[in-house]
């Protein structure tokens, strides 16, 4: 099938030894995630050429269950963008409206999905990178807890908030990728023993309650969206769940602690792209060193990622870092601290997934507060570190509509058994 | 003059420890006989996702090195990220400790100058990892290239820093070299790796800017390089300059030190937490932690066992294979051996450059040299003889020659005054002015003659009984 979407940036046939549950389904990958043998881009040009020499802990946990890698997926360079246009390859294009944005970073897993390219997919989710294109292409994602299913081998943007996560077109499927993809591994540290048990996965949302965060349906958020939304919530009432109304006092500082961190650890993490050792771009060895990395870095990195370095190196540099980082921390811990209390007293916070439907192209990347701005729902779910689902709910505007539904910590089940009753009454 | 220039001096030392494996792969840590780069993996290399893992035996050996060294031991340490660029480092960050570290104070004791017991206070101890090696290479004519070998990568490395309460280089040295037996004691490092020390050094004068001195790479190197600092900075100011702040290298080769360039130096490391890794509670580590005997304790031990005087016991523990080694052959004579090992042996070990550890084997034949001095079958004199016979096998053709065996192959064995009483008269004889000058009363005079005989004995005469027999001849 032709890849009309610019979803894949390389593609492959590369079929696991394992015979498992996924035996013989093709599976496309986020190009952040490393695979052996496989040219993994971050959609960057700095990674051009770059082929890891080791699967990602998810991809082997794939090739165990028998599944097929069938080719990398555009995303946000680096997954820093909520479009997939930040991409040094080109824009994807949402199936559901070829002139609209997927959504992103995770857009080219999003639009192979929804364009019928494969079944399943990977992404990953630093602030919503999953639940957006999910959201605006009309498919199904998870972002796990953070810690369940291993970051090894996933190309590090903003480490403590993001998870590698399933894609796919219902939630049965999604639950069944993320079986395959949970669970403990010693390489990486932060990683927990959860494993997830497909098994159990069952519809199952009566008698639970629901907290509706008034945040949620707040300023900024498109009234027809908002309308959408509120009627998924009343199916989940008529299905046999509470409803209550919650607050999140400190989401207000969500965004702005979400890209202070981010930023630093992407300043960071990003600064290993020297061209010594991997990518096409090679340092001039008749330079200074100094002078041979300043050129490679200009060449490689695109406008967004440069913009993220510079605000994370400003942000951590001395006199700065307890201005930024440290604010952002409390921040953090005051955010989850709401969070972990409003779900003692409901079992699921609802909402939509993202305030707007899929803009143009080129909408969104005009303006980047703009685009910041449109990660306000998201976000607050990687900051807390609870799962968070976005299941399709209808349409506004023509276009597809997210409901996002959040958890407890390590409480996939619950998110995936209510998501997935809300899919069969619809 | 020089007592208006009061010396204050800091340390920053630097140890590899010895773990089998590296600070956050399972790359093996012993890689230098090997090919570079080929101690890799993708977390040393810091390829994209590759993320660390703690090697909890290296944390173990700081906790073990804090607790040795009186450290206060917080009950969390946290690592973070130190950020540079710099062609050795893969990741372009340094995983270290910044704020809270595995340990803070603690105190080295070293003797002072006029040998004073001093305390060194320490500021913190903490963990971190090595960054790969820069090769230069090439030359003017086709042009000058750089080679990186990352086998070093990931290596554990422990940080100590001191307060800046040394005052001499002298003092510096000491408390390296006590720094080196505790970590030799606690088996947690080995010296004898090349560049598995490393020291930085703080040095001012007193109401004067402090310099750094980035990078010495041996013992000899940082007392050498704080006197040469000293010097440069007392010149300074007494011809009216200021002293600047700044980082110097120091040039192994020429002793000397120089500045270096201001773009190195003015890094803002932008240090944060390490998001990859948990904070690593350690306060229950700690208390299963046991210490064996460190180096004070078994100087005093020495001294109580065999009898023996402080200098002697200090020396004989300041290093763990001596210490051992001087265990082994103790029982010939606490009083003799300790002198013949301590002053003798290592005045000629120094001499070779050989180290205690390649005569470790050969204990029961340093021995059995004692035994032979002790039971005056050889006189000192042809003990050292037969010492250096032995050492020079030992060190040129890994031959080692039983003591007796060297005494019976060039004759050593001490013979009587009496066999000597022809040679004593000949010499008499032909120094008439040396016994006019004993007559009247020039001290020290026979010496000489003394000196004749034993030279022409070959060290097989008894000084004092050749001293005896002068007299005799001379009617005395």
């Amino acid at each position: 099938m032709a890849d009309i979407y610019n979803a894949f940036l390389s593609e492959a046939e590369i079929a696991g030894e394992g015979d498992g549950i996924l035996k013989g389904v093709r599976v496309a990958v986020k190009d952040n995630i490393s695979t052996k043998d496989i040219e993994t881009t971050c959609a960057s040009k700095i990674l051009k050429g770059y082929i890891p020499p080791y699967d990602a802990h998810a991809v082997t946990l794939l090739k165990q269950a028998g599944a097929v890698i069938a080719g990398k997926t555009n995303m946000d360079e680096f997954g820093m963008g909520s479009t997939t246009e930040n991409s040094a390859f080109g824009a994807a294009l949402n199936p559901r409206d070829t002139t609209r944005v997927t959504g992103g970073s995770s857009g080219g897993s999003a639009a192979a999905v929804a364009g019928g390219l494969v079944p399943l997919a990977l992404g990953s989710d630093t602030g919503g990178s999953i639940r957006c294109p999910a959201a605006w292409c009309g498919i199904v994602g998870l972002k796990p807890s953070y810690g369940r299913v291993s970051r090894f081998g996933l190309i590090a943007y903003a480490n403590s908030f993001e998870q590698i996560g399933p894609m796919a077109n219902n939630v049965t499927d999604t639950a069944k990728l993320f079986s395959v993809i949970a669970g403990h591994d010693v390489r990486d540290s932060t990683s927990v023993n959860k494993p997830y048990d497909f098994a159990g996965l069952k519809a199952d949302i009566a008698g639970k309650t629901i907290g509706i965060p008034k945040e949620y349906f707040g300023e900024g958020v498109d009234e027809a969206v908002s309308e959408t939304v509120k009627n998924a919530i009343a199916k989940l009432e008529e299905l046999g769940a509470k409803t209550v109304e919650v607050s999140l006092p400190s989401m207000k500082y969500a965004l702005a602690a979400y890209y202070v961190t981010c930023t630093c650890e992407a300043s960071s993490n990003l600064d290993r792209f020297d061209g010594v050792r991997y990518g096409e771009i090679a340092p001039d060895t008749n330079m200074p060193w100094h002078d041979a990395y300043t050129k490679v870095r200009t060449a490689g990195f695109g406008d967004e990622v440069r913009r993220r370095i510079i605000l994370g190196t400003f942000a951590l540099s001395a006199g700065y870092y307890g201005k930024y980082y440290v604010k952002a921390r409390h921040a953090r811990q005051q955010i989850a601290k709401d969070f972990a209390k409003a779900l003692t007293q409901c079992d699921l916070l609802a909402g939509p997934t993202m305030p707007n439907v899929a803009p143009k192209l080129g909408e969104l990347t005009k303006d980047p507060l703009q685009m910041y701005q449109a990660d306000i729902l998201t976000v607050p779910a990687n900051i807390a570190g609870i799962p968070a689902i976005s299941v399709p709910c209808g349409t506004a505007h023509n276009m597809p509509v997210g409901l996002q539904i959040m958890g407890r910590m390590y409480d996939e089940e619950t998110v995936l058994n209510a998501a997935l009753a809300y899919e069969e009454a619809c | 003059m020089s007592e208006e220039f009061q010396v204050i001096i800091g340390l920053e030392v630097h140890c590899q420890l010895n773990t089998k494996s590296k600070l956050f792969c399972g790359c093996s840590a012993d890689f230098r006989a090997d090919a570079p780069n080929t101690h890799v993996c993708p977390v040393c290399l810091g390829l994209p996702g590759a993320l660390p893992v703690l090697n909890k035996k290296a944390v173990e050996y700081a906790l073990k090195v804090a607790k040795a060294l009186n450290c206060t031991i917080p009950e969390e340490g946290e690592f973070c990220r130190k950020n540079y660029f710099y062609p050795d480092l893969v990741k372009a960050y340094q995983i270290t400790m910044g704020d809270d570290p595995l340990a803070i104070g603690g105190y080295i004791e070293i003797e002072d100058d006029a040998g004073n017991p001093k305390v060194v206070n320490l500021t913190r101890i903490h963990v971190e990892e090595d960054p790969g090696r820069l090769v230069h290479m090439g030359n003017k004519e086709r042009g000058y290239y750089t080679l990186v070998d990352y086998n070093r990568s990931g290596i554990p490395l422990i940080e100590m820093v001191t307060e800046p309460e040394m005052s001499s280089p002298k003092e510096a040295r000491r408390l390296l070299n006590k720094l080196r037996a505790t970590l030799e004691y606690l088996d947690v490092f080995d010296p004898e790796k090349e560049g598995s020390l490393r020291v930085d050094a703080n040095i001012s004068i007193k109401g004067h800017e402090r310099v750094e001195i980035k990078n010495i790479t041996s013992y000899k190197g940082v007392e050498k390089a704080l006197t040469f600092e000293i010097t440069r900075q007392k010149n300074l100011i007494r011809r009216g300059g200021r002293i600047v702040r700044e980082t110097r290298h120091f040039q192994e080769g020429k002793g000397t030190t120089t500045s270096a360039r201001s773009k190195e130096t003015a890094n803002d490391y932008r240090y944060f937490p390490e998001p990859d890794l948990p904070v690593i509670r350690v306060a229950d580590w700690v208390k299963d932690i046991e210490l064996p005997e460190l180096p004070d304790a078994r100087r005093d031990r020495f001294m109580s066992q065999y009898g023996i005087a402080v200098n002697h016991a200090r020396t004989l523990t300041g290093d763990l294979k001596l210490a051992e080694f001087y265990e082994a052959i103790a029982e010939v004579g606490a009083a003799l051996a300790a002198s013949w090992t301590a002053d003798i042996l290592m005045g000629e070990l120094n001499y070779r450059d050989m180290h205690v550890s390649e005569v470790a084997g050969h204990a029961d034949q340093f021995a059995e040299l004692i035994t032979l001095v002790r039971d005056k079958k050889i006189t000192d004199k042809a003990g050292v003889e037969v010492l250096r016979v032995w050492l020079d096998a030992l060190h040129n053709e890994a031959k080692s020659e039983a003591p007796s065996a060297i005494v019976e192959r060039l004759g050593l064995a001490r013979e009587s005054g009496e066999s000597f009483r022809g040679i004593v008269e000949a010499i008499l004889e032909k120094n008439p002015q040396a016994i006019e000058d004993h007559k009247a009363g020039k001290k020290g005079a026979l010496n000489f003659i003394v000196g004749q005989v034993m030279k022409e004995t070959k060290g097989k005469s008894d000084p004092r009984e050749i001293h005896a027999m002068i007299s005799e001849i001379l009617g005395e």
